[in-house]
């Protein structure tokens, strides 16, 4: 059974969110996302400086079985890339929740209200 | 509604994760493909392959049969228990499925094919049977009364295994060279396999499937899924039907001309086809230089002109991405090419198509 945190938000397409002190947003996959890929060989991860639009393909994870693009959950802008994560894949399927992957400074923070909890995420995960 | 093998609650009670795999519901891993990649590799590990269809051939007629159904030739065939691997072709030379061959008596053969095509190939033998008229019995082994479930027990440790579960067939099974099998009591233990290491296949009663399974277990064979067995393969060499090859492509452009046999007066369906139009592109490996992961379809450059990858993934053994690839004639083995990753031209390094066997790297 996959793990879902109280404390993120989520993205239908299997992102989390961590909103931080300074306004900026951490994203990663979610446990289910990592669990339903398999081992994870390789991550792409997004130019720092680069704006994304919500739901644009920003980052790619690729596990032995499939390749899968991670979206932009929110508009803005990125700051920052988990290098730690593409160095070593396999840190995801370890811990979906501290291998982050990029920080961005969302364009309107309160985009992040209309994600997921962690409770309607959950039912995501287990219909899928 | 997908199909089940008779393994299927096996799978579920070892928390196996199931997809939908050309309509059965098989495990692809239960947990880590990698670890049980490195099983297989390093120690021993077993696969439900019961999806797959036993076909027995029996009568008179069945080496006529075979010598004029497939691409490679029966008359290879001399020493009961002896196997050969097969390319079963159309009429334009299009592989219609790549199959085992085991020779028992004079009148007496088992074919083993894929799952996603054992319909379509039983109705391919059915009509060849009826447009020969031939003295032959088709009867497929996989579902109904009298079906047969396969376990593949593969790895360095694999044949010590399964004689700690199956003591009486250590006698029968013990001289056995690759690509052989041998019967004993409802056993039927093959030393064929799809991972590049020692094993054996095992066919047995689809009832007593299930607690052979578990004995394995117990003894400390690893389960493995179908994405193992698929990195395993990909490692070893080893096409895969609908990837590699189908019925619109020449088993000389799938790597599979060492198991044609045209050199004799023997005539068999695609023969004229293949000889008319000799070989077009050439199978080779790919070794990704830069970082990713090669993928099916895939566009490769050369300087001869684009070629195409067939299979794709990360190879656990060599920690590299590897391919199976379809390349233009001219080609050659150390050539630097470029694939095309979502937009961006990667370098890749060609290479003989088969990078791990027996527990190492063979590139």
């Amino acid at each position: 059974m996959s793990n879902v945190l109280a404390n993120l938000k989520y993205a239908a397409s299997h992102e989390w969110m961590l909103l931080n002190a300074d306004g900026s947003v951490t994203v990663g996959i979610t446990d289910h996302a990592q669990e339903a890929l398999g081992d994870l060989v390789f991550v792409e991860l997004p130019e720092v400086g680069a704006h994304y639009d919500a739901d644009k393909e920003i980052a790619v994870v690729e596990s032995v079985k499939a390749a899968a693009d991670v979206y932009a959950p929110i508009a803005g802008t990125v700051t920052e890339v988990n290098q730690a994560a593409a160095d070593a894949p396999e840190s995801v399927n370890q811990d979906a929740y501290s291998a982050w992957l990029f920080k961005m400074t969302p364009d309107n923070v309160a985009d992040l209200d209309k994600m997921l909890d962690a409770a309607a995420y959950q039912a995501v995960a287990d219909a899928a | 509604m997908l199909k089940k093998t008779v393994l299927n609650s096996a799978h579920r009670a070892m928390n196996a994760r199931m997809v939908d795999f050309g309509g059965w519901d098989m495990p692809v891993n239960y947990g880590s493909q990698i670890e049980e990649h490195n099983a297989v590799r390093n120690n021993c590990g077993m696969f439900d392959v019961s999806h797959m269809c036993p076909v027995d051939v029996v009568g008179p007629d069945c080496r006529a049969f075979l010598s004029r159904l497939v691409a490679n030739d029966v008359a290879k065939l001399k020493v009961s228990g002896k196997a050969l691997y097969a390319a079963m072709l159309n009429d334009a030379g299009g592989v219609i499925d790549d199959l085992i061959i085991y020779f028992l008596t004079d009148t007496r053969f088992r074919i083993v094919v894929n799952a996603g095509t054992a319909e379509k190939d039983l109705a391919w033998m059915q009509a060849k049977v009826a447009e020969w008229k031939l003295d032959v019995t088709i009867t497929q082994r996989r579902d109904g009364a009298n079906n047969l479930g396969i376990i593949a027990v593969q790895g360095p440790n694999a044949r010590a295994k399964v004689w700690e579960v199956l003591p009486q067939a250590k006698a029968a099974t013990e001289g056995l060279k690759a690509f052989f099998a041998a019967e004993v009591d409802q056993y039927f233990i093959a030393s064929t396999g799809y991972t590049g290491e020692d094993g054996y296949e095992i066919m047995l009663p689809a009832g007593e499937a299930e607690a052979m399974w578990n004995k394995l277990n117990a003894a400390g064979v690893a389960p493995c899924g179908l994405g193992a067995r698929d990195t395993l393969r990909l490692e070893a060499g080893m096409n895969l039907y609908g990837q590699d090859m189908d019925e619109t492509v020449s088993p000389l452009d799938a790597g599979l001309a060492w198991t044609v046999s045209m050199n004799t007066d023997r005539d068999f369906v695609g023969k004229s086809a293949l000889t008319a139009a000799g070989q077009q592109k050439q199978f080779l490996g790919l070794i990704l230089l830069d970082k990713g992961v090669l993928r099916g379809h895939q566009k490769v450059t050369t300087p001869h002109g684009d070629g195409e990858i067939t299979s794709g993934s990360f190879s656990p053994t060599l920690q590299q991405s590897i391919a199976l690839a379809r390349l233009p004639l001219g080609v050659q083995i150390g050539d630097e090419v470029e694939v095309d990753i979502r937009g961006k031209a990667l370098k890749a390094k060609v290479t003989k198509p088969v990078f791990a066997r027996n527990g190492k790297a063979v590139i």
